[in-house]
């Protein structure tokens, strides 16, 4: 029965080195690698600020400023964490995202998307979270898992669709794919299908920020970074590379980490030494914060801090997002070997119903509109399927377009001439 | 360490303009020692590689250099002296060992606006990195169909040096080159040097700049045209080092000098040997290689680096291609030997093409020589 589970997480746990730990609540769900128990789920999943703060850890000196933030909101415990505003704006980009994702599923088993498609559903508090704290020329890096990143960035509905279906209308012509959203215009800079390569890739992008301030002196260039990964990237060399470079260098970079417990089939506990990935933060000189990535709200106060602290050229900081996909890693993994009843503990804290739950109890906002919201967000998605069923597939000729910036790479044809200079050469009839 | 050859007599040709000249002028072997020539400097392909880095530097502020020892230690073969001082530690970075971290930041910086120099200090480390120079930098143009550009340069010395070993000596023009997205370069002379690393921090695309070790001693002589900071060559063409009519002899890197020796050798037996400095591996001149071996109905290629699947396969297969009917005899390949390079000083030297090799394979495409049987 469910409630088995619950009253575990009370036992201190023979791995847990934390000192205080009889005074305090035991707080992190990663509590190591109990062989029945796959997850601990946390005590609550009421909306409590002070919940946050009690997963991180005093180990790490720095998440003090964490805990004074704990403090004030304690004492003002009656001040909403949201506006009505903001709460729906954060509603419906949560809701297209599941409904996005929903609709990719669908048109998947229809034969309409192909390849490998990996679903963000369950996971909408993460990307909602922080990236609506973004500006237009922040950069947010992200995975294959990266639908969902996208649009909240702010690419439109359509032309992420039509990317799916290898339309030419999609945002990267129909030349990159699920696993390789682009944007420039939204400063989305990938989509990437090796795990860790992303990380180093956001670095740089955080880098230039700093670069343009320093070197370029372009005085107000403030932009932050976010490089998005999942919990088996932690694991790789590339992660520790560049959480090192980034303190080091104080770069205005946020790594989010959305641990879901799963890479494809392999359980965090089983592959990581220690699975409590916020602490490795302090390890290189950033701070370490673990966060309910269910909680949207939660997920948002953290953000504000870590990108306010990324904006005001204080270095970077880790952030560990506990949370969960609800559908296999891809539409090709049958997901067997996730246990039912950590899927349905982890599906009745889903994101979208707790916010609206939380709005509708505080008065920030009625049903009717919460449903005009669904109906808007439905439309919205079915448009983008309609768009991209009757968009061109890419013609022939493009075959060989933008593989350079400067097509002169492509060399000299057996004229003399450089081949891009042959106007046959981008239809297909030229000699590769 | 083989010995700096300085290079007194210099037989051969040099591009009149800058750009799109496909016609080449041959000079008659100047003196050009250096007591007598005014016009005529020479320039070690070090200090072309330190002009060029740093007149681009100055050039353009998004221009910036980073690396393992490059700033403090002045780079770990001298190439970026005087960097640090005169651009200071935001635009000449020392960076930590971590070549993929730092590669990755690299191309981070490239898709968001800057245009960084990566500097590996042999191209055996890039391998720790080749994940970001193929997958995150060739082939983000195409991924993002067109919106993010790359416009970075890895660079650093490539192939055998001497007595490095096995883990140090190996050359990667072959594994580059066989990427789309990627431009290849491989310079041999100072003027190349210059020339094609301007291009290559120019060039909006990822490019991949293969210098050798054992050349950044050598000098050559540069024109007042090269030292110029506006000089560029383009990449895709190659030089026609020394034209002659009875084979046609490629080489990149260290080989061209090789080659050229080789050259005055088979001279003196009445072969007149064309020389071809390919300077581009990426995209190979194919027009100008299948050109001269029309004019010339042989070929022999020489590259440094191991045979299967390597640059001279590839000439190999494109004259086929294109010229078959022109060809009076088989191809000839001269690479290093099939095996991981040797320590000891003698082996090392039988791993590595010799400019008797390349005599000896001109003359059996000459049918000069019994055919032997293909040494390792």
């Amino acid at each position: 029965m469910a409630t088995a589970f619950w009253s575990v997480n009370v036992i201190q746990h023979p791995r847990c080195e934390r000192p205080s730990i009889a005074s305090r609540k035991p707080s992190s769900a990663f509590l190591g690698s109990t062989l029945k128990l796959r997850f601990n789920p946390p005590s609550r999943s009421n909306f409590g600020f002070s919940e946050t703060l009690r997963k991180s850890s005093p180990i790490s000196a720095i998440s003090d400023v964490f805990e004074e933030k704990k403090q004030k909101s304690a004492s003002s415990s009656s001040s909403l964490l949201i506006t009505k505003e903001e709460g729906l704006e954060v509603y419906e980009d949560m809701v297209l995202g599941r409904c996005f994702e929903d609709m990719c599923a669908q048109m998947y088993y229809r034969g309409k998307m192909f390849g490998f498609v990996h679903l963000y559903n369950g996971q909408e508090a993460v990307s909602t979270g922080f990236i609506k704290l973004l500006k237009k020329e922040d950069c947010v890096v992200s995975t294959y898992r990266d639908h969902v990143h996208a649009l909240s960035k702010g690419v439109p509905a359509r032309e992420v669709m039509s990317e799916l279906f290898g339309k030419t209308t999609g945002c990267c012509r129909g030349q990159g794919g699920s696993m390789h959203m682009f944007s420039k215009e939204h400063n989305v800079l990938g989509g990437f299908a090796f795990i860790g390569e992303g990380i180093p890739v956001a670095t740089g992008a955080a880098f230039t920020s700093k670069y343009r301030k320093e070197a370029l002196n372009e005085a107000d260039c403030d932009h932050v970074t976010l490089a998005f990964f999942g919990d088996g990237t932690c694991n790789n060399g590339q992660f520790y590379e560049c959480l090192n470079m980034a303190a080091l260098w104080k770069l205005p970079i946020v790594f989010v980490v959305e641990n879901n417990l799963w890479a494809i089939g392999m359980s965090h506990l089983r592959s990581t030494s220690d699975p409590e990935i916020w602490k490795k933060g302090p390890a290189f000189g950033m701070p370490g914060v673990h966060v309910d990535g269910m909680d949207v709200l939660k997920v948002r106060e953290v953000a504000k801090e870590a990108i306010g602290r990324a904006r005001r050229g204080e270095g970077p900081t880790l952030v560990e997002c506990e949370t969960y996909r609800f559908r296999g890693h891809s539409l090709a993994d049958p997901d067997e070997l996730r246990d039912p009843t950590e899927k349905a503990h982890y599906a009745a804290r889903d994101p979208i119903t707790a916010l609206k739950k939380y709005m509708i109890e505080n008065n920030l906002a009625k049903e009717g509109e919460f449903k005009a919201i669904d109906k808007k967000i439905d439309e919205i998605v079915e448009d983008s399927v309609e768009f991209a069923d009757e968009s061109p597939q890419p013609s022939r000729s493009q075959l060989l377009e933008n593989v350079f910036a400067d097509p002169k790479g492509f060399g000299i044809g057996p004229d003399g001439r450089y081949r891009c200079e042959d106007p046959k050469f981008t239809e297909g009839t030229a000699h590769v | 360490m083989l010995s700096i050859v300085r290079r007194k007599v210099f037989d051969g040709s040099f591009t009149a303009a800058a750009l799109g000249q496909s016609l080449q002028r041959i000079r008659p072997a100047i003196a050009a020692a250096r007591s007598y020539s005014s016009a005529i400097k020479e320039m070690t392909v070090r200090d072309a590689l330190n002009s060029a880095l740093d007149e681009e530097m100055s050039a353009d502020p998004k221009v910036f250099l980073m690396g393992e020892e490059v700033g403090e230690y002045q780079g770990a073969y001298k190439i970026s002296k005087g960097l640090l001082e005169k651009y200071g530690p935001e635009r000449v970075l020392d960076t930590p060992i971590t070549e993929a971290g730092f590669t990755g930041i690299g191309v981070g910086a490239a898709y968001y606006g800057l245009r960084p120099v990566v500097e590996f200090m042999t191209f055996n480390f890039s391998m720790q990195a080749i994940d970001h120079i193929i997958n995150s930098a060739a082939k983000s143009n195409y991924m993002s169909a067109g919106q993010i550009s790359v416009p970075i340069v890895f660079r650093g010395p490539n192939g055998a040096a001497a007595g490095v070993g096995a883990q140090h000596s190996h050359c990667y023009a072959a594994w580059y080159a066989a990427c789309p997205g990627l431009k290849v370069l491989a310079p041999y002379s100072s003027e190349d040097a210059r020339g094609l690393l301007k291009a290559a921090i120019r060039d909006p695309d990822p490019v991949v700049f293969l210098e050798n070790e054992l050349l950044y001693g050598e000098s050559f002589p540069v024109s007042a045209e090269v030292l110029d900071s506006s000089f560029c060559l383009p990449i895709g063409k190659a030089k026609i080092e020394k034209e002659g009519k009875d084979v046609t002899i490629t080489a990149f890197s260290k080989m061209v000098g090789l080659a050229l020796k080789a050259a005055e050798i088979l001279a003196k037996e009445g072969i007149s040997a064309e020389i071809i400095n390919l300077r581009s591996i990426r995209p190979l001149d194919r027009a100008t290689i299948n050109a001269s071996v029309r004019k010339t109905n042989r070929l022999v290629t020489v590259e440094e680096g191991f045979p299967q699947h390597g640059v001279g396969a590839e000439i190999c297969t494109s004259v086929i291609e294109e010229s078959f009917g022109y060809l009076d005899s088989p191809v000839e390949r001269i690479a290093g030997a099939d095996v991981p390079m040797p320590y000891a000083a003698n082996l090392e030297r039988s791993a590595v093409p010799q400019i008797e090799d390349i005599v000896r394979a001109a003359k059996r495409a000459c049918y000069r020589a019994v055919p032997m049987a293909a040494t390792a």
